[in-house]
């Protein structure tokens, strides 16, 4: 059971459906404790991407990746665009020619993701940001389909820890105490990028 | 040399109303709020660069520190020459320690007129990017609001505020300040906002300041002057002298009423690279 280019694909295309649907969500967080355009950025961004996978349909996982990477810095902005942007670019570094990744080749490539995403952002764990959900969701040593479940379930409780956090990074640390109580809205657009990985990244 | 800028737009003029002669050679729109992405910024630096390299002045937002550093490294991959200042002007962020550190707000405007004059007088690049951080360091601000504004995508106003409130030491994208309070008379805000801003750098007496006081789009013009003639009042008691001064709207937040007061203590350089002539559509004097 591995990650192959149709897994993926079907991948990316449910996440852009989930932003989508959650689009007002999204934006109802970010105007809590941001400015209120995460919704909105996001779902420009994922549009993008859609419209750059007509052309990949032959391409390998790292050139794939890192197209991804690059429609969302060139199209969605703000931190959101940079830091997504490096995550699926460092997925593509790290999945290099292959048309498929075994589950372990999945793991290391979906950790160098999250590692570029930290050192882009220079966020730890607990700073109330998309980190808290990410760096749950590295899930090792079982079968693709339950290791895509627990990781989904892990991004969401560390979605969900973020409510009483108080943020130390991004706009929301302006806030500072008034911060708590709230939802990290980049916390949850990564909860719903691993959410959509967990339903479609292995063939059902 | 040349000087690029950019930024969320819902900032107007700021930055494309900076565009011209002795100010900005190019500027960078995001969405409304939201920071230009490094593709924008790389074409703008190689549409600029005329060999001798670019300044780039990026207001101190997570979003825009990636967005330009991504696009600083396209850039030297091409071997164009960028030097990144940052601004962190706004004194109403305490806990910097905590946070993404002081927002780049009012002082952004002067930097862009000073440093774009220094530029047209043929400052190298490591001069421009050292007069920038002067400004930067010289400069304090802090602004607050009677109203909110309304993102247009969104479509509802970015935060709550009672008619009878306003927030002191807001952000340019509606972030929260220091407090939310009943609304006061306009002398007693003035003083709200200007003491913590002399308290800060410090400023003392007989330095030499530029006075800017500025529109968050819903303030008239008349409000403005009510602002200013107060804080020169204060500067004065304080013994700062208001050398030169800039008054209207020239870093907004939308339709949000409210002001924000900066001062920069000025030198006999920083005051010559004002004078010069600049000729844009937001800022134009000389000849």
């Amino acid at each position: 059971m591995d990650v192959t280019r149709e897994g993926v694909f079907k991948w990316l295309e449910r996440s852009a459906q989930a932003l989508r649907e959650n689009r007002d969500y999204l934006t109802q967080l970010d105007a809590a404790i941001g400015d209120g355009d995460h919704g909105a950025n996001m779902d420009r961004g994922f549009q993008a991407v859609l419209t750059r996978l007509k052309e990949m349909a032959d391409q390998d996982l790292g050139t794939v990746f890192k197209a991804v990477g690059m429609a969302l810095v060139s199209s969605v902005g703000g931190a959101a665009g940079p830091l997504y942007g490096t995550f699926f670019m460092q997925l593509g570094i790290a999945s290099g020619a292959k048309a498929a990744l075994t589950p372990e080749e999945w793991v290391d490539a979906f950790e160098a993701g999250v590692k570029g995403v930290i050192k882009r952002g220079k966020a730890g764990p607990g700073d109330k940001t998309m980190i808290d959900a990410l760096r749950s969701a590295v899930a090792e040593g079982k079968p693709l389909d339950e290791a895509l479940r627990l990781a989904a379930a892990a991004a969401e409780k560390g979605m969900k820890d973020t409510i009483p956090m108080v943020a130390r990074k991004g706009r929301a640390s302006y806030l500072g105490e008034r911060s708590a109580g709230h939802q990290d809205p980049g916390a949850t657009s990564s909860y719903l990028l691993l959410r959509a990985a967990a339903e479609t990244l292995v063939g059902s | 040399m040349a000087v690029l800028s950019g930024g969320g737009s819902g900032h107007e003029p700021m930055h494309g109303g900076f565009v011209g002669v002795g100010m900005l050679d190019a500027a960078c729109p995001g969405a409304v709020f939201t920071s230009p992405t490094p593709e924008q910024m790389y074409e703008a630096t190689k549409a600029v660069h005329s060999g001798s390299g670019v300044l780039y002045i990026v207001k101190n937002y997570s979003g825009d520190i990636m967005n330009f550093d991504m696009a600083l490294d396209l850039a030297a991959a091409d071997g164009i020459e960028v030097e990144s200042v940052v601004i962190d002007d706004d004194v109403a962020v305490e806990d910097s320690l905590y946070t993404q550190g002081r927002r780049g707000v009012g002082t952004t405007v002067l930097a862009e007129k000073i440093c774009g004059a220094a530029a047209e007088e043929g400052y190298d690049l490591k001069r421009l990017a050292d007069l920038c951080r002067k400004v930067n360091e010289n400069g304090r601000s802090m602004g607050m609001a009677l109203t909110s504004c309304t993102v247009p995508h969104v479509g509802t106003p970015t935060f709550e505020l009672g008619e009878d409130e306003m927030e002191i030491g807001i952000g340019i994208h509606g972030e929260p300040g220091r407090q939310r309070m009943k609304l006061k008379p306009a002398d007693e805000v003035v003083e709200m906002l200007l003491e913590p801003i002399i308290a800060d750098l410090p400023y003392k007496a007989g330095d030499e300041v530029l006075l800017f006081v500025n529109s968050m789009g819903g303030t008239p013009l008349i409000e403005l002057y009510v602002v200013y003639r107060k804080a020169h009042q204060l500067c004065q008691a304080k013994g700062l002298k208001v050398v030169r001064n800039l008054i209207g709207p020239y870093i907004t937040s939308l339709e949000m009423a409210g002001t924000s007061i900066t001062l920069l203590r000025m030198d006999d350089e920083l005051i010559r690279l004002w004078d010069a002539p600049v000729k844009t559509p937001a800022l134009r004097w000389g000849n």
